[in-house]
């Protein structure tokens, strides 16, 4: 049996690079950071003080009463969400509510919430704790406020794979247009856990880096000064559809999303595979998927967070899976790690390069690591016509996912 | 504190809480029905009234409370 082609025909971001795509597009071309210092007073007693704050804060696009009960993680995959479905022009399209899905998650979820109704709860007792917490904090707010706004009643799905979330949210989104259930699915990822608590938690683990003198030099992937992961906040979603169906609308269409692979490393909980074995086998999985040759992928957006050993990890896995042909992006060296909604705004970096024929930057790689083998766009945005593009996310916990895209 | 006083600040509390346009709140209107306010906003309208009129609203007594003048008389009685 046929499977149907399934297209991107929407994008949406709010990122610390912009609060929309154009502008977060034309901010990774131009190589610039989104990271800076942290100049809240909690941040003084962190060993990390630097993160990627969203460029544009929620309060610049929601009103003030509806984000009283939103989660800064729904708020930002709510914009986001509005304007990829604007962007696919789906608005009048006489979509059958019936026939939309959201597949969106988040790595960490209302954290914040949490902590600030806990802080509430100390400070003033149980009967000051906001009526609105719960569908606050858990975990499938985003996914839910994105289907109320959006009236999709097809299914509202709740991805959780930490920093794999946004691209397996993806992966789940074309696995429901394949098998039938939907002819279009809102997908993608949402972040915002700048807050003292997770910093310290990452912070701990030894992930971060702690490059407090030079923000825009923290993130630097591949590079031998490398010292751990910027954490940033912000929220990507894509707009899938069939393509018969987009096609049948005039749809303007970005990309095709050709296939997907998902694994799991059953290795250790926070540490990825050695041999990056899991890696591996998401990408050979989703290059059969797509059915291409893995010489058409010419370009990869890293996974390369810039943590000492996953960078390395991963050109290994890459080499191995598809060969020492394409050229990679880290865009994480200007956004910082968005988390839950990395593989989401990655996956538009990467639909973006197809259609532009372009290679982002990797900025900060001055010294590069004699690990790397592969070619990266450094410093400078690179053309190159791309047939086919990889994005890798990979999250604590073993997962591992990868997508195809290609040129329509 | 007069009934208008305690309309006034009912009006203050409820622009914060649900963003009701203060002109739009007088005694005859239903909180669900004409200012729109779902249960969820209306516990921290009743939190917030507790707080600023100094009085105790059980959540049985909430019920009772359809519009803006049944909470007026209330708090009245109260304070």
């Amino acid at each position: 049996m046929s499977r149907p082609d399934v297209v991107v025909t929407g994008l949406g971001a709010t990122t610390p690079l912009g609060g929309d795509v154009a502008s977060t597009w034309d901010a990774m071309l131009a190589g610039r950071s989104g990271v800076s210092a942290l100049t809240q007073e909690w941040a003084g007693q962190l060993s990390v003080r630097i993160a990627a704050q969203l460029a544009v804060d929620p309060s610049e696009v929601l009103d003030r009463v509806k984000l009283r009960r939103l989660d800064r993680s729904e708020a930002i995959a709510i914009i986001a969400a509005q304007q990829a479905w604007a962007d696919a022009g789906l608005a009048d399209s006489g979509l059958d509510p019936e026939r939309l899905a959201v597949s969106l998650g988040s790595g960490i979820g209302g954290a914040t919430t949490l902590l600030a109704q806990d802080d509430i709860l100390e400070a003033s007792g149980p009967r000051r704790v906001s009526p609105h917490t719960v569908p606050m904090l858990m975990p499938n707010g985003p996914a839910a406020w994105v289907g109320l706004e959006l009236g999709a009643k097809a299914g509202v799905h709740s991805m959780a794979s930490a920093c794999a979330t946004g691209a397996e949210a993806i992966a789940l989104g074309l696995d429901i247009i394949r098998s039938g259930r939907a002819d279009v699915v809102v997908a993608g990822g949402t972040e915002a856990v700048i807050h003292p608590l997770p910093i310290a938690g990452f912070a701990s683990m030894r992930a971060m880096s702690t490059r407090n003198d030079e923000p825009e030099k923290a993130s630097r992937p591949w590079d031998k000064g490398r010292d751990g992961f910027v954490l940033g906040e912000g929220s990507g979603v894509v707009v899938l559809e069939r393509a018969d169906h987009a096609a049948a609308r005039g749809a303007r269409v970005y990309a095709r999303l050709a296939g997907a692979g998902i694994t799991s490393d059953a290795y250790d909980i926070v540490q990825p595979h050695a041999e990056g074995e899991g890696a591996i086998r998401a990408i050979a999985k989703a290059v059969a998927d797509a059915d291409i040759a893995k010489t058409d992928i010419v370009h990869v957006n890293a996974h390369a967070t810039s943590t000492p050993v996953g960078d390395m990890l991963e050109i290994g896995a890459l080499r191995k899976a598809i060969g020492d042909h394409p050229v990679l992006s880290a865009t994480k060296s200007m956004t910082g790690h968005l988390l839950g909604a990395a593989g989401a705004l990655e996956s538009i970096a990467t639909i973006l390069a197809i259609r532009d024929s372009v290679v982002p930057p990797t900025i900060n790689l001055d010294d590069p690591d004699e690990g790397l083998t592969l070619e990266v766009a450094a410093h400078k945005a690179r053309h190159l016509e791309i047939p086919a593009a990889l994005n890798n996310a990979f999250g604590f916990g073993g997962h591992n996912v990868a997508l195809v895209f290609t040129r329509v | 504190m007069t009934r208008d006083e305690i309309t006034s600040g009912l009006a203050e509390i409820l622009e914060e809480v649900a963003g009701v346009n203060p002109d739009d709140v007088a005694e005859g209107k239903s909180f669900t029905d004409d200012l729109d306010v779902d249960s969820l906003s209306m516990v921290e309208v009743v939190v917030a009234a507790e707080e600023k009129f100094g009085v105790k609203i059980p959540d049985n007594e909430v019920q009772n409370l359809k519009t803006v003048g049944d909470a007026v008389s209330y708090i009245e009685a109260q304070s």
